[in-house]
């Protein structure tokens, strides 16, 4: 374990729907009023039809991994024992791409195209961090 | 067609470039003086000719408001005419040099100077830190810090990646840039990494800082400051240096998700500067192209028209780009092996290489130079066509 705990994420008034969702271990993404689209992370507009009206949606949590990065230099000193771990950006089945980190999965068989679902990370009595793990077969 | 009235207006008649690297005798603003200094002296102008300053801050400018102005009062400059603080990322020195030469074919200014300059590395500290020595570069953002996703290491090599996916760029194919560009900086006595030969095994044993790049995959991070001087063509013929005129420039901002265009905004703006300047690729004998990472330098080929798009890194791993092969691409060595002054790198190196004072690394034949900018990621770009000639 690393002496210096590793950062909790920054909860702005914007995201805050869904860092309560994942605290109920629900995945949402937000979708614009205006026409549709999904977005990741929130925005107060949507660039596509510049509507302020937007809400958050529970989405599966399945999709493909679009594009992944391993991270080996440490810029925290909370991370020096996690080095190296997947950052990936996960394309959702329902649109949105959301940043995260790949986990049970060896750093060599991350791919782009691989289809993964959403975990959940208790990590802080009030903050859960969604991440995602290569998907299982099917039930 | 007649000649674009901005063809050859404009000159860059001064150059100065302050000790490079891991310096600490000053901070960002002080760096911006002594480059000033160095440019006046170089062009053989004083003080009091300048009637124009467009600064380009980098990151340890952050809180210090009006850069420009803040710049101008250090350096008791009088009766400005122009002034502006401009920040397009890398992008941002050709975007000055555009600026200034308008401004200048508009009869607004006489003599500019644009400068960046940047303190992004402190002193070392007194015991060793376990966090890496990573400079203002490895910052983090909000929520994403939970998921250790930190700089702009990561966000490019998220684009790399897809590049890789999508075209089949390989590890070798950015090695061959890194190699290349190396062997032009063991030339250039003013390179940091001018003692230290890369090979393609080098680079491949290098450490990884982000996968899919290794270390000799990302540019230096330097402390400094760099200035130019641009005055008019006519008053350029008069000055101590050959002047070196201005032929072409263009913008291009391509917005979106780059991991979906993996393209750079050279695409649009290479049309407009290749028009203006009446000349194609084939014209162009020197090439200085921004090269915050391997990766950038092989996209910036393809959105010129070197080859074809997604044949970047087969182009680069044919070796043509280094000391006399067919395309002298970054020839001072660049932002991975000389020194990380953002978009002033390039333009510094087009000068030094248009006035045939590149020493061991001089290209034969430099009568025209094509100059790149390039910001954020892939977000931002812009383009001068420099040339020794005045028309
Ligand atoms: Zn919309």
């Amino acid at each position: 374990m690393s002496a210096v705990p590793k950062p909790l994420p920054q909860i702005t008034p914007e995201m805050a729907p869904f860092w309560e969702a994942a605290r109920r271990h629900e995945l949402m993404v937000q979708r614009c009023r205006g026409c549709g689209t999904r977005r990741f992370p929130a925005r107060e507009l949507c660039s596509r039809c510049l509507s302020r009206d937007a809400g958050w949606e529970r989405v599966s949590g399945h999709g493909q991994v679009f594009s992944f990065a391993i991270m080996h230099q440490v810029y925290h000193p909370a991370f020096a024992d996690a080095v190296p771990y997947a950052i990936v950006v996960v394309e959702l089945e329902e649109g949105a791409r959301v940043l995260s980190n790949l986990v049970d999965c060896p750093t060599a068989d991350v791919a782009i195209g691989l289809p993964v679902e959403v975990v959940f990370e208790d990590v802080a009595p009030d903050v859960t961090l969604p991440k995602f793990r290569p998907r299982r077969a099917a039930a | 067609m007649p000649a674009d009235p901005l063809r050859g207006a404009a000159a860059i008649v001064g150059l100065g470039i302050t000790p490079q690297g891991k310096v600490f005798h000053t901070g960002a603003l002080g760096f911006a003086v002594d480059a000033v200094k160095l440019a006046l002296d170089d062009a053989g102008l004083a003080r009091e000719d300048i009637d124009g300053l467009l600064l380009n801050p980098g990151l340890a400018w952050a809180d210090l408001g009006m850069g420009s102005f803040q710049l101008q009062q250090a350096m008791g400059l009088r009766n400005l005419r122009l002034s502006a603080t401009m920040n397009l990322g890398g992008a941002t020195a050709c975007a000055m040099i555009q600026h200034a030469s308008q401004a200048i074919a508009a009869g607004l200014a006489t003599t500019v100077v644009c400068v960046f300059s940047d303190m992004p590395l402190k002193p070392p500290a007194p015991k060793g830190d376990r966090a890496s020595a990573a400079s203002a570069y490895g910052f983090a953002r909000g929520w994403e810090q939970a998921y250790g996703f930190f700089g702009v290491n990561a966000m490019y090599a998220l684009v790399a990646r897809r590049h890789m996916h999508r075209y089949g760029t390989s590890q070798d194919h950015l090695g061959a840039v890194a190699v290349g560009q190396r062997r032009w900086a063991t030339l250039n006595p003013a390179a940091q990494l001018r003692d230290q030969p890369l090979t393609l095994d080098d680079y491949h044993r290098s450490r990884w800082i982000v996968e899919p790049f290794h270390l000799f995959d990302c540019c230096l991070v330097s402390n400094g400051g760099l200035a130019v001087i641009v005055t008019g063509a006519e008053r350029a013929r008069n000055l101590r240096r050959p002047p070196v005129y201005l032929w072409g420039m263009g913008q291009g901002h391509l917005g979106g998700d780059p991991a979906d265009t993996l393209t750079s905004g050279a695409v649009l703006a290479r049309e407009p500067a290749f028009r203006m300047a009446e000349i194609t690729l084939r014209d162009v004998d020197v090439v200085e192209l921004y090269d915050c990472y391997t990766f950038t330098v092989i996209v910036t080929l393809e959105d010129y028209g070197f080859c074809a798009k997604g044949e970047g890194g087969p182009f680069a791993a044919e070796q043509v780009t280094g000391p006399g092969g067919r395309v002298a691409v970054n020839t001072g060595g660049g932002q991975l092996a000389s020194f990380y002054m953002w978009g002033m790198t390039p333009v510094s190196e087009a000068v030094i290489q248009l006035r045939g004072d590149g020493g061991a690394r001089q290209v034969p034949r430099h009568d025209v130079a094509l100059v790149s900018g390039n910001g954020g990621i892939l977000s931002t770009h812009s383009t001068l066509i420099l040339s020794r000639l005045p028309s």
